[in-house]
Parts: structure tokens; sequence; C-alpha cells
């Protein structure tokens, strides 16, 4: 079988697919081959860990598209991603079934805390996994689509939109908290048991969500490289450059704006399902503007306008941070926002643009 | 040594003081003796007796019965066979001290059982009462005349209405007149008189104390007659309709005040942003230092001076963190919003994780000065005075600023830039010198804001973190580069706010806003005023 072009030519990207390969393969060995006193053993923590970064980097790959390809400076991506938390963690939700404090069938343990008698309407359906997966990618999909329509439409760009983008996320994150929402509020959702009647805190479950994610990263790059590499992807490229010229070129723009936003959108939802089985959680914080800006920073770090350094800034951002929180926790703020400054003053095209300077002078 | 006029003055006083006491001595030595007489026969009389005593003593003009008469209320008040006289007990247990009923001369310990307590029931208590209540009706102290009236319409008893009558013909104080008049018709009520009664009731519709809406209520449910009820009801719809403007004069009062503390928050964004098209995501953390500033000329400083102290201190400290942030990060990104945004916003991580190490991730608080606690009257309407200040605050804050944009050569600078750079240099203005600053201007007002602020909410490391969104909010709704914007907007937002508050609770009011405003900026990107020209865009 021969690999199409676009795929071909990029030998980045090739190297990360051929990286990912070596992860959902070898790490599984490794925590099930190797007797836990080895010390090449890898841990179910440590598995969980990576899988989280892989989720966190399909994340970041959802921004790069926008931002390195459009010029979307989205402030609310994290969002996306929490919604499609949420949709996923509502399924696991009613897994746990009468398993509850409270072992009521019907209702989650909140609910019946709150002295609710029946489930609100949009919690129906959630109890089936292929209506929870799908709602994975309509609920982040919509939401982009409506607000990004409405945006493009009107023109507002820039700094503009990525101001919206942030009251957005930060209007959400404030209806999250409310009980009233029947998303559990503050604590939002947790305590889940199983995932199609396996147990979430079984090894066995958590290699293959591993493995999962691997697979959806993988499949969100080969996705977005192909989108770029598309006719499409070079009107992407034209709207980032001069929007004005490729719309008196006859592109429609908020057309192309919006339909690129919303699929990637879905791609953070995506990564929010695969991370809230792996943590056990999603609450409100999620939606935090903090948290968007973060996914941002990560694909600075890595360079934008390459997917590749999206996944890679992901992954080491979020390795220091794992570090440094738990070493030197004082230093982590200083270090993470040191980081804007530097990468934006110094290494504006990130560190994916070091290693193709020394293979250009090579 | 004091100086001779000084003693000369010191004993001039201490000379008219003696004569003042000579004048007044034999005038009190006649009432004194009938009071004396007076207090005297209670401890004979009977329960009825004592009734018309009271009547008398109450009707004698002595400083002291007012005092007595408490006494014998409370009782407390003793006949003492060994020196036959009255006198007014205090203290528990077996010796008490106590003092002559009529001069009020302390005659020591003594034994209770030396004692003859003069007894006293529940209607003689109410009696007194009521007498007391004249008596201060008749007091030359207002405040004691005040307390009088206001005793009288809690506790109403139609046969003191003459008194407040005759008090009423001679009152000169306004506002007592005017609660002896919602007296007398309050009295009114109760008479037997339908067109009285509806007099009454006319005079006390749309009166706001809550007192009088018990008998008004009261009256339009049971009175016999018809047109009582209907003028009571109206009375009641009167007092309604005055509480529900009163109420809304209260949320726009409110709303003004959030208003403002939006605006002081915004206006600095809409100096950095607005005519420099600078996006600073650390201009949270600016405020989050002036705050902090006022919190340390709080530690060196009394509370009461430390505000005026900190309000340049904290703009000085701001603005120059603010030229630093211009100088070393941002003037490297002009032209690239995008990235400056992301740059401040690592700035504004490094400036919260700064104060969380030095001054502990606790929140700190932050005393009020004595000037600025307290509730002061505005009309019916009674406003927290720190509120009022802050609004105050605000208006000279934004006074100043706009003095200082249109009135100033710096001013001038920073406007010609805004509108065209290049032309602007060729004209001999040093830009880079005008950006830095005006970055700090901005910045300075982001720390005046903090001090504000830290009479208002807590001051912790994330107190920057919870304005920033609606800051901006603020600006891009007004329009980008434009005050008046700013503060339209600042005020309307905090007006709809608080006018959502009430029925939507204040989580979901600020998100109605929120997503108001994301509508808003779809149908007019360029918020409420737009800019025209070729400087709009950005």
């Amino acid at each position: 079988m021969r690999l199409p072009a676009w795929l071909l030519s990029d030998r980045a990207g090739l190297a990360l697919l051929t990286a990912l390969t070596v992860l959902a393969i070898g790490v599984p060995a490794l925590n099930l081959l190797l007797p836990t006193d080895h010390p090449l053993h890898l841990s179910a923590y440590t598995i969980t860990l990576i899988g989280k970064y892989l989720c966190y980097a399909l994340l970041a790959v959802s921004v790069d598209l926008v931002w390195g390809y459009m010029g979307i400076l989205s402030l609310g991506h994290a969002a996306f991603f929490a919604l499609g938390g949420y949709c996923f963690g509502m399924y696991l939700m009613r897994q746990i079934g009468a398993r509850g404090v409270y072992g009521n069938s019907e209702l989650p343990d909140f609910m019946v805390f709150l002295n609710w008698s029946e489930l609100p309407w949009y919690w129906y359906g959630f109890d089936q996994f292929w209506f929870a997966a799908l709602m994975v990618l309509i609920v982040p999909g919509l939401l982009a689509f409506v607000f990004g329509w409405f945006a493009f439409r009107s023109r507002v760009s820039g700094v503009y939109l990525s101001i919206i983008t942030q009251a957005l996320t930060y209007a959400l994150m404030l209806a999250f908290f409310r009980n009233e929402m029947g998303f559990g509020g503050n604590n939002g959702l947790t305590d889940f048991k199983e995932v199609l009647g396996f147990s979430l805190h079984a090894d066995g479950t958590r290699i293959v969500l591993f493995a999962l994610s691997a697979l959806a990263l993988a499949g969100g790059y080969l996705a977005c490289r192909w989108l770029v590499s598309t006719r499409l992807g070079r009107v992407l490229v034209a709207i980032r450059d001069s929007e004005d010229r490729a719309r008196f070129l006859g592109y429609r723009v908020e057309r192309v704006k919006a339909l690129v936003f919303t699929f990637s959108a879905m791609l953070a939802g995506v990564a929010g399902a695969l991370y809230v089985p792996q943590v056990g959680i999603i609450n409100p914080g999620e939606f935090a503007p903090l948290n968007s800006i973060e996914a941002v920073i990560w694909v600075a770090v890595g360079g934008r306008g390459t997917l590749v350094g999206a996944v890679v800034g992901a992954v080491l951002v979020n390795y220091a941070k794992t570090w440094l929180t738990g070493a030197l926790p004082e230093v982590w703020l200083f270090a993470l926002g040191g980081l804007f400054v530097a990468v934006t003053l110094l290494l504006p095209r990130g560190l994916i643009a070091l290693w193709r300077r020394r293979e250009a002078t090579a | 040594m004091p100086s001779r006029p000084l003693i000369r003055a010191g004993f001039l006083t201490l000379a008219l003081a003696w004569l003042a006491l000579l004048a007044i001595g034999p005038a009190h030595a006649a009432d004194d003796a009938a009071a004396r007489t007076l207090l005297a026969q209670l401890r004979e009389a009977d329960f009825s007796g004592k009734t018309a005593l009271i009547e008398q003593l109450a009707a004698l003009d002595h400083p002291r019965i007012a005092t007595a008469l408490k006494a014998l209320a409370d009782s407390r008040l003793y006949y003492q066979e060994a020196g036959n006289r009255v006198v007014i007990g205090s203290g528990d247990g077996a010796d008490i001290a106590i003092e002559d009923a009529v001069s009020g001369a302390a005659l020591g310990q003594i034994s209770k059982r030396d004692l003859d307590r003069i007894t006293t029931n529940n209607r003689l208590r109410t009696l007194i009462e009521n007498r007391l209540a004249s008596l201060g009706l008749a007091s030359a102290d207002p405040e004691q005349r005040k307390a009088a009236v206001e005793a009288f319409l809690k506790n109403p008893d139609p046969t003191e209405s003459e008194r407040l009558r005759a008090r009423l013909s001679v009152e000169t104080d306004s506002e007592i007149k005017e609660l002896l008049a919602m007296s007398l018709a309050l009295a009114d009520l109760a008479s037997p008189d339908a067109a009285v009664r509806v007099q009454g009731a006319t005079t006390l519709g749309g009166q706001l104390r809550s007192e009088l809406r018990g008998p008004l209520t009261k009256m339009a449910a049971e009175d016999n007659d018809s047109t009582a009820r209907e003028a009571a009801r109206i009375a009641l719809a009167r007092t309604q309709f005055r509480l529900q403007l009163l109420g809304w004069a209260e949320t726009l009062f409110f709303g003004l005040s959030l208003g403002s503390v939006l605006i002081l928050a915004a206006i600095g964004l809409a100096v950095t942003f607005g005519v420099m098209g600078v996006i600073n995501m650390a201009h949270g953390e600016l405020m989050m230092l002036g705050a902090y500033t006022t919190w340390l000329t709080q530690q060196w400083l009394p509370v009461n001076w430390s505000l005026p102290v900190a309000v340049p201190l904290a703009f000085l400290v701001a603005a120059l963190v603010g030229i630093a942030i211009e100088r070393g990060v941002i003037r490297f990104l002009y032209g690239r919003p995008l990235e400056t945004l992301l740059a401040t916003f690592g700035v504004s991580l490094i400036l919260q994780q700064a104060v969380r190490s030095i001054f502990s991730p606790l929140n700190r608080s932050v005393a009020s000065p004595d000037w600025m606690s307290g509730v002061i009257a505005l009309g019916p309407l009674e406003v927290t005075l720190n509120r009022l200040i802050i609004i105050g605050f605000c208006i000279a804050v934004f006074a100043l600023l706009w003095l200082a944009l249109q009135r100033t050569r710096l001013g001038l600078e920073v406007r010609a830039v805004a509108q065209n750079r290049a032309m602007a240099r060729a004209m001999g203005v040093r830009s880079a010198r005008v950006d830095a600053l005006t970055f700090g201007l901005g910045s300075g007002i982001a720390g005046v804001a903090g001090v504000a602020l830290s009479q208002l909410t807590n001051v912790g490391p994330n107190l920057g973190q919870s304005y920033i969104v609606d800051s901006f909010m603020v600006v891009v709704f007004g329009g980008v580069g434009n005050l008046w914007g700013t503060m339209v907007a600042g005020l309307s937002l905090g007006i709809a706010n608080k006018l959502l508050e009430p029925w939507s609770g204040a989580v979901l009011a600020k998100i109605v806003v929120l997503v108001f405003l994301i509508l808003f900026i779809q149908k007019r990107p360029r918020g409420l005023f737009p800019q025209r020209g070729r400087a709009a865009e950005i």
C-alpha cells in the first residue's frame, strides 16, 4: 500500500505517528509483560498520566488547526473539551445505576441530594453509549457552529473574537457551577464505576482507554493534516494571512471559518470525552479561562501552524507541569508565565522551528 | 507656665458659672420641695392614688422627675426611713448604692433591709412610659423630643394626642413636626368619627414608616365604615407605590455603584486597549497590586489616613510596573495583538504567583476607615457611605483622566500617536516615550481602581482574575478608544446586572449579561460608540 503524497511529504508527522504506534504498543507491553518490581515496569497510574497528556495533545491539535492555520485565537477551546467531557461524564454517571450512595437507579446522587424527583429531559438517552458518543461530537460542534456562524458572519475577528470566546467559556463556567443546571454544580460529575461494563479501576480498561487516546490523537492528527493539505487548507491559510483578500477573491470566508471551527470543536470534544474516564472526574473548573489559554500556550511552545508542534508542546508543557507542581509547586506559575513571555518574545515559531532550522542548515 | 490672659479667662469662666448656679438654685428649691412631698406620698398611696400622684409629678417641670419615674417603673425607687426621704437604688445584692431621688446626690451603700420599696404594677408602668414620653416631648433637646414622638408612633395612645397637638403648634424642628403630624394622624385612626379616621388615613397614605402599615391594614380590613375602609386601602396603595419607587431607586443606586466599580476597573483598559490597541491581560493584576499597596499602607499608617496616601502610591506602583511591562515585553510585540495577549497573560501569572509567594496565598483584610463606614439618607433612600464614596471616586478618576487626555501635552501626544503613529513621529512626537507613558497611565489607573476594590472585595492573589473578563467586556461594549463609551457601557452593564438580580439571582444575571454582550458584539462588532476613520482598524 502506498501512502498518499500529503502524508509522505510530512516527515515530522510520520515521526509522530511512529512514536504514537510505539507508545500504543509499548506502554501496555511494559505494563503487562514486565513484573511489577522491574525498573521499566509502567504502573497504571503512569499510563493514565500519559493518556491524559495525549488527550491534551488532541486538544492542542484542535487549537492549532484554528489558530495556526486560520488565524483565530480561540480563548475558549477548553469549553468544547469540557462539554465533550460532560457528555461522556453523563453516560458514565448513568452507568453507576443503583450503586450510588443513595442507591437510586434512576437519578444520579447529586439529584437525589437536591430532592429532584425525576431526570431532567436533557439527561434522556445518556444511558446509551452510542447516544453519548454522538453527543460528544454534536454538543461542542453545535455550540461552535452557532457561535462561529454568528461571529464570523458579522466579521468579528482578531482580539474581539478572542475576548468573546473567553467570555463564552467564562459564562459556561458560571452556568455549570449552578446546581440548578443539573450537572452536579460545584462537584461536577464523578464517582464513575464502569464504561460499557468494564470497571474503570481495572488496569485493562485503563490500558484500552490509553490506546484509544493514542488512536484518537493519531486520527485527529491525520484528519487535520489531510484537511490542511487540501484546497480548503490553502483557503484557510489565505484567510489567516489576508482575510479581506480571500473574501475579495470570492471565497465565502465565514462559511469556511465556521466549518473548520466546528470541526476543531468536535476534536476538542472527543479529547474531553477520552479525558474524563481516565481522570475520573469532570467539574466546572475545566471551563476556567485559564485552561483555554494554557492550551494555546502548548501550541505556541511547540510551534503553531505545524500540528506536530502542538502535540510536542502539549506533552512537554504538561510533563513539566506534573513535575514542577510536584517538586516545586511555588515555581509552576512563574515557569508557566515565563514560558508565555519567553515563547512569544524569543521563539515565536516554537520548538519545531528550532528543529527545522537545524535540519535546513545540515 | 500659662499666660496671664489665659488665667484671667479661666477665672472669668468660673465666676460666670457660679453666678449661673446661683441664678438657677432658688428657682429649683421651690420645685424640689414640691417634688419631695409628692414622692413621699407615693409610699402610702394605693394604686389609684399613685396614678394621680404620677400625673402630678409629670406635670411638675423638674429635671429629676423623669429619672425618678423611670426608677419607679423599674422598681428601684425606695423610701428610706432613716433619712425620711425617697431614694433611687442601683446595683444587685444585699447592699445597694443609693442616691437622693430629687437632688441626685449619692448617699453611699446601704443594706436593702433598711429601705422600703415603693411598689408598682404594669398599668402604672404603662402610664409612666407615656408620661415619660410626654416629658421627652417638652424637652429642650431635639433628640429627646424625637425619641418621644417615635415612642408614641410605636405604641400609640389616643389620650396623648392633645399633648402632641399642643407640641405641634410650637414645634420648630421640621423633622419633628412631620413626625408629630404623622402621630396625630395615627391617633385619628382610632377616632370614633369616621370622617376623622378617613382624614387620618389620607394623611398617612404614602408614608413609608413600617409602624403605620399595621393599623392601616387593620383598618382596611375591619373598619365598619365603607368610606374609611376605602380610604385606608388607597392610603396603603400609595404607600406601596412609594415603596416600589424606593425599591427602584435602590436598585438604580446599587447599579450605579456596581457600574462605577466596573468603570474603574475598565477605564485603565480603555486607555491601554482603547487608545494604544494593546491587549493587556495583566490589567487585573495591576489592580491587585493597587489593592495590596493599600494593605501595605495600612500596615504603616492609621486606617483613617491610609486611603488618601494609598491612592497616589498605588498609582505610582502600578504605573511603574506597567512601564516595566511595556518596556520589557510589549514594545517588541506592537502590531501583533494576539501575541501581546499571550505575553501579558504570562506576566499576569508571574505577578499573581509573586504576590502569592511574598504575601501568602490567603486573602488580606483591608480595613475601611471610619469616614467611609455608615449609612446616610438621601431623602427616604438610605445608602451606605462607602458605595457613595466609590461612585464619587469613580467620577473624579474619570474626570482627571479625561482632563489628562484632553488638556495636557502628554494627552495630545497620546491622541496623536493613537490616530496616526507615522504622522505623529514625523511631527516630532517621540512615540516610544509616549507609548511607555500611556501604558504607565493606564496601569496607574488600574492601581487606583485597586484601592477602591480593596474596600469592596477580598484582597487576594485572585482579585485581578475575577475582574478581567468584565473589564474587557465593558471596553468592547462601549467601543474601543472611547472613554465616554466605557462610561456608558460600565453604567448600563452595572444597572442591567442589578435589575436582573432580583429576578434571576446574581450568577444567572451575570451569565445573561455575558450572553447579551456576546450577541451584541455579533451585531455591532465595534461597540456602542465605534471609532470612525482609518485609526479604527486594529
